[in-house]
């Protein structure tokens, strides 16, 4: 293989392992303040507990996404200096404003976690929450501007391989944007919602089964239907995205090989890609249409329109189709959830409910890494849209397979040693020990 | 002053700010093994322990914060670090993920583990020698570029007498700033024991120092001529350093005033830092990029000012509620606050 293969394998290595640890980094401090506060406004002693039980699991992820943060951030000019040699003139901005976001994060993060029982009145530490949910989402909203960028470039003008008339604040505030950012914070919420909710499910079928858990659920499990729907909306405007800016993205992700209108979605199926014939896959007349540009009849690019060296690898169907599969599943869950709150003779600790909500945990991480591989496997054969390819921007060293061995090693050990560490911690020390000492307290 | 000159002295800045807390925080992971080897580690490792915790996430920061602007303001410096530094950047790397982590299981999760420690406090002493082959690369003779490829002269750092003295300057100093820092710390928290212990590692690691420096100078002179001939013109720069140093040292020496002594010990390293950086300019790597060549275009060089400046505000006032609460705070520095 090719260093610009290697590359882009250990690039998508450290980002498939960092954005684990950051969309928990994202969404988790928003549940830990949410569920401070309600335990402060009901002087509910189960909710402070959550509030902190949740955040010491948090610290340990936490550490993990902060190194494999250092590690893509530096990474993006070890393995890409040309495309960082070019783009760094027109996108440092948001790049050096998620170091701002990060510093605060980081800053009150460290404040927060070690003034518990600092301050007279309890309503002080959970303000000090408030700039680690602002500093982390806000880290997410930069980043996601730099991805966008990737994905719809604008703000200068590229003479002769020379970037002149450029604009940081059109880069930053490219088209793709407002979906990137909104589908990257929604889904980081929601994922963080529903893997706190299947953890306490996962508890709950293992017999532990009092009011600090069923109030646990009920937090987590109302959040990620709110999430859920803000992600599926998202999501919706995210299509119609790509059916205007990156037509050839849709396409490839749908198998649209010829442009007509009254569009068809194709859902699953095998692809024999000789004849551009999709067996056994699901078709929804004019969907497609409607996804793409909100009215049945409109026409939908296909990928007859795609010069072949420009088309994206046909696999990302698969990865789309994996993506909106779960978030449909999140969605009908959270729902069914809430249904079975109101419904009195159901009961929510049903068992087999929590088993699809413990189902519901891997599945949004899953879910999470498949729009991940589909953006940036959709955007080939280039790293900067229609300005520069991949393989012109990667690194020219020898050494990128032994590097990619190296920390394929480190992910593996520090994988596995933060739910060795978690496990434990949590084993140790389990809620009902902290609960009697509540008890005792009061 | 040209916009190039306030980028590269706001991004020294930062780089000055992680070698101070970095420093603090890879001497202390030392200190806690050596400690842990020679059976006095109940001695020191609360006070490491309790200010190391809330603040190691923001020293990573600083680092973050550096890289990420350099590339902002100087993009050409990703082309040619970004290639020469795969390896060492690398292993950097590998080591700062797994201090920070392992740091994280060993103090958060449920019990410490010799393993932990042993990492904890090597890696202290790796890191800065990985990270410092970026300084000696920049002086020049290490990467070549040919045809629009560079390569990295891999074989020439290692067998470089530069590349070495630096090496060991970085780590002295590190064990140096860290144990002056504790010192200080331990003082604070009234912890005698503690204090006596740090004192004399203070102590120990300070000529040292010096020799090192010295050291670096020798082998400046050889390396880069052009570079040590300027370092003359800014010697007044490294005279206030080398008297910092001294009072510094006859500080702890004389058990007076500990804190004061960390602030000449900071000094110390403010002068020699900023004496380096200056007398480099306008190089940032030699011979290749210079602040001006490498420079990113207008435009985004004042945005990316205007950024730090509103940034600033929003920093400085949290940095110091962040030192009130965890090194002001004398109830809290001797362990009575949770």
């Amino acid at each position: 293989m090719d260093s610009a293969m290697l590359s882009r394998l250990l690039t998508s290595l450290t980002l498939g392992f960092h954005i684990i640890f950051a969309t928990l980094g994202v969404g988790v401090p928003l549940l830990i303040s949410l569920a401070e506060w309600i335990g402060i406004k009901r002087n509910d002693p189960y909710y402070t507990l959550l509030a902190r039980r949740w955040s010491r699991g948090f610290v340990v992820t936490v550490a993990v996404g902060v190194v494999t943060g250092t590690a893509i951030g530096l990474q993006l000019s070890l393995l890409w200096p040309n495309f960082m040699q070019l783009a760094g003139q027109v996108i440092s901005l948001p790049l050096f404003l998620e170091t701002f976001a990060f510093f605060f994060e980081a800053i009150f993060l460290g404040i927060y976690l070690y003034t518990w029982d600092r301050f007279k009145k309890p309503i002080y530490h959970w303000l000090i929450s408030i700039p680690v949910v602002i500093g982390s989402t806000m880290s997410a909203v930069f980043i996601s501007t730099v991805n966008a960028f990737m994905n719809a470039p604008q703000g200068f003008t590229m003479v002769d391989g020379v970037l002149t008339d450029i604009e940081p604040l059109a880069a930053m505030f490219n088209p793709a944007t407002p979906t990137k950012v909104g589908h990257v914070v929604m889904s980081a919420y929601l994922t963080s919602a529903i893997v706190l909710a299947a953890i306490t499910a996962f508890m709950m079928l293992r017999g532990k089964t009092g009011t600090y858990y069923k109030k646990a659920l009920k937090l987590t499990m109302t959040a990620g239907f709110i999430f859920a729907i803000g992600t599926a909306m998202v999501g919706d405007f995210a299509g119609k995205f790509l059916a205007e800016y990156q037509p050839e993205k849709l396409a490839a992700a749908e198998w649209h090989f010829e442009t007509t209108g009254n569009a068809g979605l194709i859902v699953g199926g095998i692809l024999d890609e000789e004849n551009e014939e999709v067996k056994y896959g699901l078709v929804l007349p004019n969907f497609l249409s409607i996804l793409a540009h909100g009215n049945p009849s409109a026409e939908v690019m296909g990928l007859d329109q795609v010069p072949e060296d420009e088309t994206p690898p046909l696999f990302i169907h698969y990865l789309f189709d994996g993506m909106v599969g779960i978030g449909m599943y999140l969605a009908a869950l959270t729902f069914f959830y809430m249904l079975a709150l109101r419904v009195k003779r159901f009961n929510p600790g049903n068992r087999w409910l929590l088993r699809l909500i413990v189902i519901a945990g891997p599945l949004s991480m899953l879910a999470i890494e498949f729009g991940w591989i589909f953006s940036e496997v959709g955007r080939q054969p280039w790293i900067l849209w229609d300005i520069l390819r991949t393989g012109h921007a990667a690194t020219t060293s020898d050494h990128v397979g032994l590097m990619l061995i190296l920390f394929l090693l480190l992910y593996i050990v520090l994988g596995t040693l933060c739910v060795i560490v978690l496990r434990k911690m949590f084993h140790s020390n389990p809620a009902e020990n902290e609960l009697e000492e509540i008890a005792k307290s009061r | 002053m040209d916009i190039q000159v306030i980028g590269i002295t706001v991004l020294w800045v930062f780089l000055y700010g992680y070698l101070i807390t970095a420093s603090i925080d890879f001497g202390a992971g030392f200190f806690a093994y050596y400690g842990e080897l020679t059976g006095r580690d109940h001695i020191i490792n609360r006070i490491i322990s309790r200010y190391l915790s809330p603040v190691w996430e923001v020293t990573n920061v600083f680092f973050v914060f550096f890289f990420v602007g350099l590339i902002g303001f100087f993009p050409d410096t990703a082309y040619y670090f970004g290639t020469a530094l795969l390896v060492p950047g690398s292993i950097a790397i590998i080591l700062i993920a797994i201090r920070g982590s392992f740091y994280a299981f060993g103090n958060y999760g449920a019990k410490k583990s010799k393993v932990y420690t042993f990492l904890y406090g090597v890696t202290g002493l790796l890191i800065p020698a990985s990270l410092s082959t970026a300084l000696t690369l920049s002086e020049g003779g290490f990467i070549e570029e040919v045809d629009g490829n560079v390569t990295f002269l891999a074989g020439e750092l290692f067998t470089s007498f530069y590349s070495w003295s630096v090496v060991l300057l970085a780590i002295v100093s590190v064990l140096f700033i860290s144990a002056a820092f504790l010192t200080f710390y331990a003082s604070r928290a009234n912890d005698t024991p503690a204090l006596e212990l740090l004192r004399k590692y203070a102590l120990f690691w300070s000529a040292p120092t010096i020799l090192a420096s010295i050291l670096v100078f020798v082998a400046l002179q050889q390396h880069n001529p052009e570079h040590f001939a300027s370092t003359l013109d800014y010697a007044w720069l490294f005279i206030a350093s080398l008297f910092c140093f001294l009072v510094a040292t006859y500080l702890i020496f004389h058990k007076k005033r500990y804190g004061t002594a960390f602030i000449f010990v900071m000094l110390q390293f403010f002068f020699a830092f900023f004496g380096y950086g200056v007398s480099h300019l306008p190089w940032i790597l030699y011979d290749y990029v210079t602040i001006y060549s490498g420079y990113t275009n207008e435009t985004m060089g004042v945005y990316l000012v205007i950024a730090f400046v509103a940034g600033l505000c929003l920093l400085v006032p949290s940095l110091i509620l962040l030192m009130r609460l965890f090194l002001f705070d004398a109830e809290y520095v001797k362990g009575n606050k949770s």
